[in-house]
């Protein structure tokens, strides 16, 4: 904390205020009312709701659908986070190694980083599509009859492609900035010490960019459970009904086009506790790297 | 270290090709008649329909109601980005102010108030931010596109880490120079903090505009549709048509994501600078 403060009585609440009120307004009032209606089934009309308990989570996890779409949410996460990370750093290492355009490869790789998840979608269904799409065709070339938005595994494979292509730029900048942040004078003695390049990455390189990568898991995760929304959206066509989807997808669905607001509430509540956990664990990061910088 | 490496070379540009190809393509295609890329499929050279095309898309009135034109699409893109950039931006540096410069006898507790928001993006609390919206009487309007969204405190983590980085000597030698608070922030905090007030526009426009969930929901009224909202109509529109107007899609795609990309492009340094220092 600074030791030369100002004190006003009325300033800083003053300053406080705006933000607070907004807060409360649009974050602690629609958390409260969903964790509340997760308890009670609610009229679709309206007129009233009755108080159920722990019913609505008791469905929720009860029933095969959801748990089958559950199922599919940790794999699409895990194989998003795993290829989009990996992707990156190969590129990262790659463009920080390089002496001549360096620069250039940044730019060139980054930018998808602006493009919106829905935007990316929509490019990435035109590539997959049935009647126009080169990847159809060149998918064809190895006997694969993809059809995308109608084959449940095509689809979930277009999903992957294009969320991955979104976000290796974002890990990429990370990646880069954390490895280019290594000072030079530790480089040289490794590279003294270990003439293996290969060697040299994993015993050297790799563990200095640990909190970077770690910092990325969370927001990766982050990313593939709840950002992929709009390619999801995009890429199902508007038609989810065999195609695969998201839990937050489903908490949507169930949301406003069934209007099952007790189950939709439930798989909210669910869904907070799960990345009030991803959250807490990047918070611990965070103070970590606070104190080191 | 000097060697040439040719293999890093070729491996960079694949990556660099994967990452621009698809865009490139989006764009040729663009600039062709729905009829050539129905035949032919996308294309990989320049067609001569690029102005007719983009004009049509700009200025020809489209949509369900036929009352939205991509220019009024454009126009409520840049009133989201721009004011929720700008909101975020003025909300949380005062309350980073607030936080760090004051002796403020319940800090700690009006900080995690604001930190816990954090925690939870707004798309699990979707529904009830619906409801509150609808019941305030915002929906379809611009307020109601943009003030609901500012309600995280991403801003204000990164203002008042920042905040706690400026010397301390510095509001000491404000304070023997008789300035108040209001003084201090005005003529001192702000101009030191420019770089990071730009880096944090950079990053938060382009948050604004790539809005999708929450402008799909709230808003129904043509009249306020965004570019990325507007992508859900030619996607239905799409389906729907014998030929789907392919090149208008790609022009509507382009147009949506060009000035966020020119400005990430463009502002590079800052927009780095913002991202990797703020922790998202």
């Amino acid at each position: 904390m600074k030791r030369a403060q100002f004190s006003s009585p009325l300033l800083p609440y003053l300053l406080l205020a705006p933000q607070l009120v907004i807060i409360f307004i649009f974050f602690y009032w629609p958390s409260a009312q969903a964790i509340q209606s997760s308890f009670y089934i609610e009229d679709p009309f309206g007129f009233g709701a009755t108080f159920v308990g722990l019913e609505n989570y008791a469905m929720v996890l009860g029933s095969a659908e959801y748990l089958r779409i559950a199922r599919f949410t940790v794999f699409y996460t895990l194989i998003v986070t795993f290829l989009s990370l990996t992707i990156a750093l190969v590129l990262a290492v790659k463009a920080d190694a390089v002496l001549t355009g360096a620069s250039t490869y940044r730019t060139l790789l980054m930018w998808v980083y602006a493009i919106a998840p829905p935007v990316a979608g929509l490019i990435g269904i035109m590539f997959f599509d049935q009647h126009i799409g080169p990847l159809v065709d060149l998918a064809a070339v190895f006997g694969w009859d993809m059809r995308v938005g109608v084959n449940y595994y095509d689809t979930a494979f277009a999903m992957v492609v294009i969320a991955v292509w979104k976000q290796i730029p974002y890990n990429f900048i990370f990646f880069l900035s954390g490895l280019q942040a290594i000072p030079k004078h530790l480089r040289e003695a490794a590279a003294i010490d270990c003439r293996s390049e290969l060697r040299r990455f994993w015993t050297v390189t790799l563990p200095l960019l640990a909190p970077t990568a770690f910092f990325l898991l969370i927001i990766n995760m982050t990313y593939a459970l709840f950002d992929t929304f709009g390619i999801i959206d995009i890429v199902t066509r508007n038609e989810p009904a065999n195609n695969p989807v998201t839990l937050v997808y489903k908490v949507y669905l169930d949301g406003f086009r069934s209007n099952d607001l007790g189950s939709s509430s439930a798989q909210s509540v669910i869904l907070m506790v799960v990345v009030l956990l991803l959250t807490m664990a990047q918070f611990r990061f965070i103070e970590r790297r606070v104190h080191y910088g | 270290m000097s060697r040439v490496r040719p293999f890093d070379h070729l491996l960079l540009i694949l990556g660099a090709f994967f990452m621009i190809a698809p865009v490139v393509m989006a764009f040729l295609t663009s600039t062709h008649s729905s009829i050539e890329i129905h035949q032919n499929g996308l294309m990989l050279s320049m067609g001569d329909e690029l102005v007719a095309t983009y004009t049509k898309v700009l200025t020809h009135q489209g949509g369900f109601t036929g009352q939205v034109t991509g220019t009024t699409m454009l126009m409520n893109s840049l009133i989201l980005g721009v004011g929720f950039a700008v909101g975020k931006i003025a909300l949380s540096m005062i309350a980073a102010y607030a936080l760090v410069y004051f002796r403020l006898p319940l800090a700690s507790l009006f900080f995690w108030i604001i930190f816990t928001t954090l925690l939870l993006p707004l798309e699990v609390r979707i529904l009830p931010s619906y409801e509150v919206v609808q019941g305030l009487g915002m929906l379809n309007s611009y307020s109601g596109l943009i003030v609901p969204l500012l309600a995280s405190a991403t801003g204000t983590f990164y203002f008042r880490q920042f905040f706690r980085s400026v010397p301390e000597e510095l509001v000491e030698a404000a304070r023997i120079d008789g300035a108040g608070p209001v003084r201090f922030f005005l003529d001192i905090l702000v101009p030191i903090s420019r770089t990071m007030i730009a880096a944090i526009f950079i990053i938060m426009f382009v948050y604004g505009w790539n809005q999708y969930l929450w402008p799909t929901l709230m808003t129904n009224d043509e009249a306020y549709f965004t570019l990325v909202r507007g992508i859900k109509t030619i996607l239905l529109s799409w389906i729907g048509s014998q030929i789907p107007d392919y090149n208008e899609a790609f022009a509507l795609t382009i147009l949506a994501m060009l000035p966020p990309v020119l400005i990430v492009v463009v502002f590079q340094s800052w927009f780095i600078k913002g991202l990797t220092e703020s922790d998202k």
